[in-house]
């Protein structure tokens, strides 16, 4: 068919590309990028006028703020206690959420126990239980432990038995079949098997504690973050305010960024 | 140590999957189960190792696990079941660590198996760092570091590309050649079972029962594909399994 083959021939061209794409990838420094982009915006807005000191506060003013804060001692007298109590309460509530997740995960009875229990007090506001919290622990740092520590437990618990029922099966019978004592394959196959769900829960935990913390230092604190964003909001400085806000933010990059390096160290044998 | 299976049968609910198998398993021998997928072959593999129980009929061990023996029944899993994340050394500690031999002994077991299994130079290897077919020669490795009685294999090569799968297949007859273990090996695929097995158990369609039992004498490290007696004795298998396998697979297509 010496016709055909020459009619290909002349129309002879190149497959079109249809795949790639659908894949993210890493771009340096968008993100900086997008936040030096908004506070230049911002700044440029106040500056001329186009947006009043009562809508946005100056960035500029805020960095100000920041500094004085920082040069005047208040930032150490506020933080350490903010940390302190974020730190107690979430470690409580964490490694009792991870116990209990455990449990839940290995043992049938306290499964059926304990999950309609969890499901019910998941989706109280544990804001809404502060007053009840300060009359069982008491008004100082008590109630605030407690407050943080209970918010953390719950989608601790949830993730952690999640992560324990999704540990590969044939893992465990593998472990069953050299025969493994039973607190050996807990230990060896389940714990570690389970600890990328339980890593990933834990981001979520600890976002929610800094959430908790501000909301535990606006009843009766002297010190702290969240009392001084409480204090600034109601004086209207919003100065102070975004001051505070911008603290919390910074907060929450370090610790998420902090479980990302935990991850990396533990979990280094994932594909 | 032998494992003989009486009148083994078993069903899940209302479908019975097996159904009055009574086999020996010999010692010093490889035994191969084939037949179509879903005739219970891997079940009747998890009833020998005591991973599950039939629901009528009698798993055996015959004789005592010789001396030294940490896990008389062992298994090669088709999945290989390495943890990922502990290292090809630490993987084969694993199955050493609940019998708190000394450190030295512990160590010197490691190094016999990864030699033997000619893994010696990747000990501090992740699971993820190594091909399929070093995966499963770990997996060989830690089921000889704890020197079985009997090897249970579930379909060990199956999920291997063909010229690994030739490849582990030699590395198995030279190990057996060396030292003769006693093995079940259960496979779907029959140049495997003409390969390595002593005797060759051919399972019908479900509810699995014994089909026949062929036995090829010929030595292990003898078995080339040019071996005419091989090729009937393959010829033969085939015809066996040929009705079966398109019967199975008409089923599954109606169920």
């Amino acid at each position: 068919m010496p016709d055909t083959s020459h009619a290909q021939r002349s129309s002879e061209q190149p497959v079109p590309f249809r795949g790639g794409g659908f894949k993210p990838q890493t771009r340096r420094g968008i993100g900086l990028l997008v936040f030096v982009l908004l506070l230049g915006l911002a700044e440029l807005g106040t500056r001329q006028g186009g947006i009043s000191a009562l809508t946005l506060p100056k960035p500029s003013d805020v960095i100000q703020t920041l500094i004085e804060f920082y040069k005047s001692g208040q930032l150490t007298l506020n933080l350490l206690p903010s940390l302190s109590r974020l730190a107690i309460g979430a470690a409580l509530g964490a490694s009792l959420g991870i116990g209990v997740g455990l449990l839940i995960g290995l043992f049938s009875f306290v499964r059926a126990g304990l999950v309609p229990l969890i499901a019910a007090i998941f989706p109280i506001p544990k804001i809404a239980l502060l007053p009840l919290f300060v009359i069982w622990f008491g008004i100082d740092e008590g109630s605030k432990y407690a407050l943080i520590a209970f918010g953390t437990f719950t989608p601790t618990v949830v993730a952690t038995y999640g992560a324990v029922d999704n540990v590969d099966r044939t893992l465990i019978r593998m472990g069953q079949s050299f025969g493994l004592t039973w607190f050996s394959i807990v230990r060896k196959i389940v714990l570690p098997g389970a600890m990328p769900g339980i890593l990933s829960g834990l981001r979520i935990s600890l976002a929610i504690a800094i959430i908790l913390l501000v909301a535990a230092e606006m009843l009766g604190a002297e010190y702290g973050i969240g009392a001084y964003i409480l204090q600034a909001g109601s004086l209207y400085d919003l100065d102070r305010l975004f001051a505070g806000v911008v603290i919390l933010s910074v907060l929450g990059v370090l610790v998420s960024s902090a479980v990302g390096r935990v991850e990396k160290r533990v979990l280094s044998w994932r594909v | 140590m032998e494992i003989r299976l009486n009148a083994v049968g078993h069903r899940y609910e209302a479908v019975e999957v097996l159904s009055d198998i009574t086999l020996t398993i010999p010692a010093h021998k490889i035994t191969c189960i084939i037949g179509p997928s879903g005739c219970g072959k891997s079940t009747l593999l998890r009833f020998m190792g005591g991973l599950e129980k039939p629901s009528s009929g009698d798993v055996l061990q015959l004789g005592t696990a010789p001396e030294g023996s940490l896990n008389a029944l062992t298994y090669i899993f088709q999945d290989f079941a390495l943890l990922p994340w502990r290292t090809v050394e630490d993987n084969i500690s694993l199955v050493l660590e609940d019998h708190r031999l000394p450190t030295e002994k512990t160590k010197a077991i490691i190094e016999n198996v990864l030699a033997r299994t000619k893994l010696s130079d990747f000990a501090k290897a992740l699971p993820k760092q190594l091909s399929g077919g070093m995966k499963q020669r770990v997996a060989i490795a830690r089921a000889l570091a704890v020197n079985p009685a009997v090897l249970l294999m579930d379909e060990p090569l199956s999920a291997l590309d063909s010229q690994t799968r030739d490849l582990l297949m030699e590395d198995l007859v030279s190990l057996w050649t060396r030292t003769p273990f006693t093995a079940v090996y259960v496979t779907h695929n029959l140049q495997e079972a003409v390969r390595l097995g002593h005797q060759i158990v051919v399972l019908s369609r479900r509810p699995g029962q014994i089909h026949q039992v062929v036995t090829i004498d010929t030595p292990l490290d003898q078995r080339i594909a040019s071996n005419p007696d091989l090729q009937n004795k393959h010829d033969h298998l085939w015809q066996l399994m040929r009705d079966e396998a398109r019967a199975a697979d008409a089923e599954l297509l109606h169920a």
